[in-house]
């Protein structure tokens, strides 16, 4: 019997009647409002400071404006998670995360605990402010459509693997970026190495129930898609889910030990407070 | 502060000039062909051409050690652009060598390393701006010139603006990565003369900035001119 012959959908009031009937389900992969009322509230913090809570699912995406101040913890629940980000200052978002500068100015290629997330404006995005898993990569980026279709035979975003350029493409898209505005992401949960001659050596995942925590350190819009680290060397597109919280915080003061860690990083947070002053912030 | 304010002709900053005493080498192109550009970047200035599908794009490190950061755009569709991070991951190594295909953020390959006398080139270590100038080495130095200067200013001549500017390459600069992460511009293995030939795969739109940062060792302290030459192999 198809879902047709025993859904009555014949009239205007019965396919009214049909359509509220739905709206209680749950789905493994939601966005849970009020956040507050997440199911899986992260321990220690005030459900009341909640302000965004959702689970995305293997192969899908997210997006959201947080304002300065917002820590957002991105969680890897079964250990296949794969969150590659990219943070635009929601106020100018030409200007937005520079993997080149999140590297070169802190002297370190690996993230990590600390870490600062650099715009090509000498500011701070945002800071890794925690991280329980230490297996992440900024030099790959994300997949493409010519990566995944050569890879898994598909790049389909309506098919079963679609790549990380795209997710955030349409992401980009509902904040009115364009193609052209996706500069390159970093990813989550997947790490790899580089060997003296160059290569690259596959680390993969720290495992499940693992978390990093980002400190927005201005407005930003956050996209973020979860999908396979193009060098994940599994054959199958295999991806978990990725859970995703914030909450009201607040941003790292110039003395904070991250922010003060070192002469880079003391003028990069200088500047994001010289920059949020002068705004009002 | 102790610094003395002396009275200058001009307020713009000028530009460092190498040393006249430099060794500088011509060379000539590094594929054979009908030479069908041939022009000098001036040290500290930005730079651009299109190159079409099969033309080679030969660069001369002339005075040695002198960074040429790099961008490429596909000349009929610029929202296609060079990626670093799916150059590197298609070839699974962080380095730019002979026979690197220069992939676009489609994943498609711009231009191809048919030529090089480096033993790595660079594509990680990005451009250098008077903004993260004050972050790297403070904010006396940000009235300096930088590539990102270069990079909008060539930018805007091709209608393109800061939301164009990506990840770079850097031809002739050394930024090793160490076994803890660790990742810096440290001194060069190029030297004078010695070159890199890209051949275009399709149509792209090349941007140079001949690098003028005067406080790490991309450009030996003394920044100098680079030598472009577009060859069209096969027709000599
Ligand atoms: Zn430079």
């Amino acid at each position: 019997m198809s879902r047709a012959d025993t859904r009555d959908t014949a009239s205007i009031l019965a396919a009214r009647a049909d359509a509220r009937s739905q709206g209680d389900g749950v789905s493994d992969w939601m966005a849970y409002l009020p956040a507050a009322r997440t199911p899986y509230p992260p321990a220690g913090v005030d459900p009341q400071l909640l302000t965004w809570a959702e689970t995305v699912a293997p192969g899908g995406y997210t997006h959201k404006v947080v304002s300065r101040g917002t820590r957002i913890r991105l969680e890897d629940v079964a250990g296949d998670a794969c969150a590659h980000l990219l943070v635009f200052n929601a106020l100018e978002p030409w200007e937005r995360l520079n993997v080149a500068d999140t590297q070169k100015i802190p002297w370190q290629a690996y993230l990590g605990a600390g870490h600062p997330l650099l715009s090509g404006d000498g500011r701070v995005l945002a800071t890794v402010v925690a991280d329980t898993s230490g297996h992440h990569d900024a030099f790959c980026g994300t997949s493409t459509d010519l990566w995944n279709l050569e890879k898994y035979g598909d790049a389909a975003p309506h098919g079963p693997s679609p790549s990380g350029r795209a997710r955030l493409t349409l992401a980009a898209a509902k904040h009115g970026l364009g193609p052209g505005d996706l500069p390159p992401s970093v990813s989550f949960f997947q790490g790899l190495r580089v060997e003296v001659d160059g290569a690259f050596t596959w680390q993969g995942s720290a495992g499940p129930a693992t978390y990093v925590d980002l400190l927005a350190e201005l407005p930003l819009v956050v996209l973020v898609a979860n999908v396979p680290h193009p060098l994940d060397p599994r054959t199958d597109y295999v991806v978990g889910p990725l859970r995703v919280h914030a909450w009201r915080s607040s941003p790292s003061a110039p003395d904070d030990p991250h922010a003060d860690a070192t002469p880079e990083r003391r003028r990069a947070y200088l500047n994001t407070v010289d920059y949020a002053e002068a705004r009002g912030l | 502060m102790n610094t003395t304010i002396e009275t200058a002709t001009s307020t713009v900053p000028v530009g460092a000039v190498h040393t006249p005493d430099s060794p500088l080498d011509w060379s000539e192109p590094l594929v054979a062909g009908t030479v069908l550009l041939d022009e000098v970047v001036a040290p500290n200035a930005p730079w651009s051409t299109t190159v079409a599908a099969g033309q080679v794009l030969t660069i001369v490190d002339v005075g040695g050690n002198q960074s040429a950061d790099c961008l490429i755009f596909d000349a009929a569709n610029a929202d296609e652009r060079y990626s670093v991070p799916d150059t590197l991951a298609w070839q699974g190594n962080a380095y730019v060598r002979e026979s690197t295909v220069l992939r676009s953020n489609l994943g498609r390959p711009l231009m191809t390393v048919v030529g090089n006398e480096v033993a790595r080139q660079d594509t990680i270590g990005g451009a250098c701006g008077k903004e993260s100038n004050t972050l790297r080495y403070g904010h006396h130095t940000a009235f300096q010139h930088g590539c990102r200067e270069n990079f909008l200013t060539e930018a805007a001549r091709h209608g393109l603006g800061a939301r164009d500017l990506v990840s770079n390459l850097n031809w002739f600069m050394n930024v090793p990565v160490e076994a803890d992460g660790s990742l810096g511009i440290v001194d060069g293995i190029s030297g004078p003369g010695k070159r890199v030939a890209v051949r275009a795969e399709r149509d792209v739109l090349v941007l140079v900035s001949n690098c003028p940062q005067m406080n790490n060792p991309c450009n030996d302290f003394n920044p100098t001119p680079l030598r472009m030459l577009v060859t069209a192999p096969g027709l000599a």
